[in-house]
């Protein structure tokens, strides 16, 4: 028993905040070497078009400038950036070279780049290359795309791939069935927008290379740039110093890396570059990008029989590193929450001339959620009962589990009717139906909706033989070692790279529980390959559901090994201790070490068992058996000002299950940020190319990102029912509140405006698209 | 992006810096006042001025003056500080209240009210205020100082009446008097963001009605506009809307407008939300 409070479940303060908060912090356009240079890349002003001509002499003459480069002068050692995940056998993987060598496919794609002393002449040189370009078709459109005769974006057409799942029969499932469902709905393209823009520093002592960068995955990042540029593994050391977030965006492995890496190795100097806001707003991989096509079928009283997915993905112009996985991280969540006795997906990668897609916070899931969702909504009204209703009648019980779904995944656990019980009381449902029928009544101007998304979703990428069934080139563990200090402190080494998530803060809480050490004698150590060499790096609300659970397992076989030299301390038999308050105490007796003082003698191994080898520390990889499962009940209730279009959120409830809780105050960050993201996609954001296949949305005066002015108070709530898939029964969190509120916010959007005979406005709804529709005209 | 390079020179006084742009003629150079407007077009390399003249240390070109029948509001006054200041707020609430929309917080602690006007951007808050007020421009050049009305100081998108040796020293703005009501109603979709279309309008009122109205529109036009054909019909419009008298009036808010297309809305739209915006904003002003 113990009794000191514990540290997991408190809400403690992030010790990596002010750090970062303060940008007194190693970001990586904040590191300074010695004979440092610049690199700033021409991009292609082309969606598609034949290189013709390539001049650099003149900017090779510019004031400042080392060295210019043109895709050409690289060749074959550029290679081709990685795609990891070739998820069907025939699927079509166009070499990627980083700078673009006879054909541009996207505006922005890097052309040249000049090496100058510094930036600002960097960035005057390239107005001095001259290209020529015999410009090609654009291809924008997925249907187009597809269709006979269109312009191939590369040789071979423009279908990538196309994957098939399914469950069940479902052409029985849909045959004579009293209800169908069919929508179509557009997942618009979105930019992902890290606080902290892209940034790469290599460096060289001539034989091996370190490479610093703002990313999400310095581990596969290192092996992905040996197998691109085949400098051996071992020569490249990796480097995430502190990053300022990322969303999937860097879950990459990008041209600017690889060339960065590519030009300090050349010229056998540092070299650095950072993008702009406009550059990264055209070249970070953009995310979603699908057309969906949803059916339902189901019995009159909207018991669901079946579901059909036919989806088509925005691959983009290339593949990037995991850019075809990303809809089958979606493909398994189209039946959510419900029970079906059939499912049948498929899957089509189209390839356009725009800039790639991948990951982005969700990847796959919230698409999935909100088609799903939304579906849900239609086939309410179809039979003429409430959302709530409808979901009720489908949803698994907090009895059955766990539950194997017509998607093909086993829920180990789940309560819906708890989460959404509480999120109804706090929302004040009936209350907020009956303003709304007022509301109609009286014909108000202005509309109430209320929008339900009854979410699920599967976090902790993952277990590796799931990955290796669907192709994808790596595993799914992660790795930690505890290192015991002679003083009795304790250093974490994590394979997960934080970029804002408050590992240090987490892992710190975990540790401190398991060891009985004090939160602060605790420090983390991630992001460098040379510190900690194996890992699998954090996407996927991965870091906590399979890195957490490693450092749990490091700490055990540590108190494994202090145990036997307790015992010899002690001069009991292992068995007669128990470990409680960060001591070995002989049961019965007043005799004990602390972990501290068994630090120390170990470290001293003056006295150690025989045959012992002085050191405590140890590493464990942990490989999750099986996915976790958060779920959730989200309520949105919005204000739709039908003289304007405009919508307010009034309202917006949350309550998530995302099982055993950390630290309830990193829990509330991420479930704040995720629902701002997941309205803001229902909302604000959308990438626009127009018809030549410029980015229109390059500035954030057009690519409207929503700030707190914009937002409501959030009410967030928790549920508790936790995972059994791991022995903290954590569910992960980081990507749970994008997910389900994408799907309330539209939901409710569409309720306010069904009294029009509106059942769907496309994402973003902007106030122009939601006049026009109650105009009658199409949005 | 990041800018070209360029020259920079901080005059103290503004003769000095009239001669410096009188001794640049020809050359490409640019006032900076808070920057907000102008960095971000360098930044974007979508101007490439030779060289900048900040107007940041002249301490005259700052600050709010109570003169008898108008307040002067200099150029380099920060849009902060024509929202704090008490003599707009009592004064001429109009400016106030527009100001406190433009952008957000740290904009409008650089942002400055002349470069707002000098900049001329037809999404801007102030150029329709301007209008709607009937301001009058004080510039100043190396030879000599002139005035002009608000209505013939916009001249097209991103353009004013100024010379190119010319800086705005201020504006002086008319004291309405008693009976008088204001309201700025701006449409856009983040908080941060540019109007879609706003609205400013003047309304003076006399026993229960309109007896006079000034209603000036943003970001309908190259140019702000003065919605004329509304103003005409406001004298005599409840001031507690009766039976649709100001909805009838602000139905042609619109009318011989030429409003831009952009992401954020089409011309159509544009059109509607001013007739919507107008009545609102009127209504507001009179209340
Ligand atoms: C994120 C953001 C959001 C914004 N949102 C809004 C908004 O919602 N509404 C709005 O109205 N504005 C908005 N702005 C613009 C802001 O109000 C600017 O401050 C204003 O447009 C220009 O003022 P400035 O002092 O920054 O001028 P600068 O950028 O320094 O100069 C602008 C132009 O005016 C010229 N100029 C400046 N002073 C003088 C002078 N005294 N005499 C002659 N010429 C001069 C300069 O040479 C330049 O051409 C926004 C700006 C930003 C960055």
């Amino acid at each position: 028993m113990s009794t000191t409070e514990a540290e997991i479940g408190r809400a403690r303060r992030r010790k990596e905040d002010a750090r970062l908060i303060t940008g007194r912090t190693q970001w990586t356009d904040n590191i300074q070497l010695p004979g440092m240079l610049h690199v700033a890349f021409l991009r292609s002003p082309m969606a598609h078009a034949r290189i013709i001509r390539v001049d650099v002499s003149a900017a090779k003459g510019q004031p400042g400038v080392v060295a210019v480069f043109s895709g050409q002068d690289f060749g074959d050692e550029q290679g081709s950036l990685p795609c990891a995940w070739p998820v069907t056998e025939d699927i079509v993987i166009p070499d990627h070279p980083p700078m673009a060598t006879s054909t541009v496919r996207y505006v922005g794609e890097a052309v040249a780049c000049v090496i100058a002393t510094d930036r600002y002449k960097a960035a005057d040189a390239l107005d001095a290359i001259e290209i020529d370009y015999e410009p090609l078709p654009a291809v924008l459109d997925m249907n187009e795309a597809l269709a006979e005769g269109a312009t191939p974006v590369h040789e071979g057409g423009n279908k990538s791939f196309t994957w098939k799942f399914g469950t069940g029969d479902a052409e029985a499932a849909f045959r004579d069935a009293p209800v169908v469902i069919e929508r179509t709905y557009v997942q618009q393209r979105l930019i992902p927008s890290a606080m902290e823009p892209r940034a790469v520093v290599a460096q060289t002592d001539g034989d091996s290379f370190i490479v610093h960068s703002a990313t999400q995955i310095p581990h596969i990042l290192r092996v992905m740039l040996a197998a691109t540029t085949g400098i051996p593994e071992h020569k490249i050391r990796v480097i995430a110093p502190d990053v300022g977030g990322g969303f999937g965006s860097k879950l990459q492995v990008t041209a600017e890396e690889v060339l960065t890496l590519l030009i300090s190795k050349r010229l056998g100097r540092p070299v650095k570059w950072t993008e702009s806001r406009s550059e990264g707003n055209l070249t970070v991989h953009h995310g979603r990008d699908q057309i969906q096509r949803i059916s339902l079928a189901a019995s009159a009283d909207g018991v669901l029989r079946g579901v059909k997915v036919d989806l088509l993905a925005d691959m983009g112009a290339y593949l990037m590193l995991v850019t075809p996985g990303i809809p089958l991280l979606g493909a398994f969540m189209y039946t959510g929450v419900y029970k079906m006795d059939a499912y049948d997906f498929t899957c089509t990668g189209v390839f356009t001339t725009k800039m790639p897609t991948d990951a982005y916070r969700g990847a796959g899931r919230p698409e999935a959620t909100y088609a799903i969702e939304r579906a849900m909504d239609e086939l309410a009204h179809e039979i003429g009962v409430d959302p709530l209703e409808i979901r009720r009648r489908n949803w698994i019980k907090h009895e059955e589990f766990p539950y194997a779904t017509a998607g093909g995944l086993t829920y180990d656990s789940g309560n819906y009717e708890a989460a959404t019980d509480r999120a109804m009381a706090l929302f004040g449902y009936d209350k907020l139906r009956a303003e709304q029928a007022d509301r109609r009544d009286r014909n108000d101007p202005v509309q109430l909706g209320i929008g339900v998304s009854t979410y699920t979703e599967m976090c902790g990428l993952a277990p590796s033989r799931v990955l290796g069934s669907l192709r994808y080139a790596a595993g799914g563990w992660e790795h930690a070692t505890i290192r015991m200090l002679p003083t009795g402190k304790v250093e974490v080494v994590t394979g997960t790279s934080p970029h804002g998530q408050g590992h240090e803060t987490a892992w710190s809480q975990i540790v401190a529980d398991s060891l009985g050490v004090p939160f602060d004698d605790v420090a983390v150590l991630h992001g460098d390959t040379a510190s900690s060499p194996r890992g699998m790096d954090t996407y996927g609300s991965r870091s906590l559901v399979v890195g957490g659970i490693a450092v749990l397992q490091a700490c055990e076989k540590v108190k494994e090994n202090a145990k036997q030299v307790a015992a010899h301390l002690l001069e009991c038999a292992p068995e007669d201790l128990e470990f409680t308050d960060g001591a070995f105490r002989v049961r019965g007796t007043e005799a004990a070490k602390t972990i501290q003082e068994i630090a120390l003698a170990t470290f001293a191994a003056h006295d150690l068992p025989e045959g012992f080898e002085p050191q405590l520390d140890a590493g464990s990889t942990f490989d999750p058996e099986a996915f976790s499962f958060p779920h959730g009940t989200h309520l949105c209730a919005i204000e739709v000002d039908t003289e304007t279009g405009e919508s307010k959120i009034r309202s917006y409830v949350a309550v998530d299950d995302i099982g055993n809780v950390i630290n309830p105050l990193i829990v509330e960050g991420q479930v704040h940020g995720g629902i701002a993201q997941g309205i803001a996609q229902a909302l604000y954001e959308e990438a626009v190319y127009d018809s030549d296949g410029n980015l229109l949305t390059t500035t954030m005066a057009d690519y409207l990102i929503p700030s707190a002015a914009d937002l409501p108070d959030f009410t967030t709530a928790r549920t508790v029912t936790p995972a059994t898939s791991n022995p903290l029964g954590v569910k992960g969190v980081g990507e749970a509140g994008t997910i389900a509120s994408t799907p309330a916010v539209v939901n409710a959007l569409v309720d306010a405006l069904s009294p029009y005979g509106i059942r769907d406005v496309a994402m973003p709804c902007t106030p122009e698209r939601v006049w026009r529709a109650i105009q009658g005209g199409t949005s | 992006m990041i800018p070209a390079s360029f020259e920079y020179v901080r005059p103290s006084t503004v003769e000095e810096a009239a001669q410096i742009l009188r001794n640049a003629a020809g050359d490409d150079v640019k006032l900076l006042a808070g920057g907000q407007s102008l960095l971000p077009l360098l930044r974007l390399r979508l101007a490439y001025p030779a060289a900048l003249i900040d107007l940041g240390r002249i301490d005259e070109l700052r600050g709010v003056r109570d003169e008898a029948d108008h307040v002067f509001i200099a150029a380099m006054t920060t849009h902060d500080e024509v929202v704090k200041s008490a003599v707009v707020q009592e004064q001429c609430p109009l400016v106030a209240l527009a100001t406190a929309q433009v952008a957000d917080p740290a904009v409008r602690h650089r942002g400055t009210f002349g470069g707002s006007m000098a900049h001329a951007d037809p999404a801007g808050d102030l150029p329709a205020v301007a209008l709607a007020l009937d301001m009058e421009f004080t510039i100043l050049s190396a030879e000599g100082t002139r005035t002009l009305p608000a209505s013939e100081f916009f001249v097209d998108y991103l353009e004013t009446a100024l010379g190119p040796g010319e800086i705005l020293l201020g504006a002086k703005v008319p004291k309405l008097g008693a009976g008088w009501g204001f309201h700025y109603e701006k449409f856009h979709r983040t908080a941060q963001a540019w109007a879609i279309v706003g609205v400013a309008a003047a309304v003076k009122r006399e026993n229960g009605t309109i007896s006079e109205g000034r209603v000036a529109l943003t970001n309908m036009g190259s140019t702000p506009v003065r919605a004329f054909s509304v103003e005409r019909r406001l004298p005599g419009v409840p001031v507690a809307d009766g039976n649709g008298e100001l909805r009838e009036a602000a139905s042609t808010a619109a009318n011989d407008t030429e409003p831009p297309t952009d992401l954020h809305a089409r011309p159509d739209y544009r059109r509607h939300l001013a007739v919507v915006l107008t009545e609102r904003a009127v209504r507001k002003a009179a209340a």
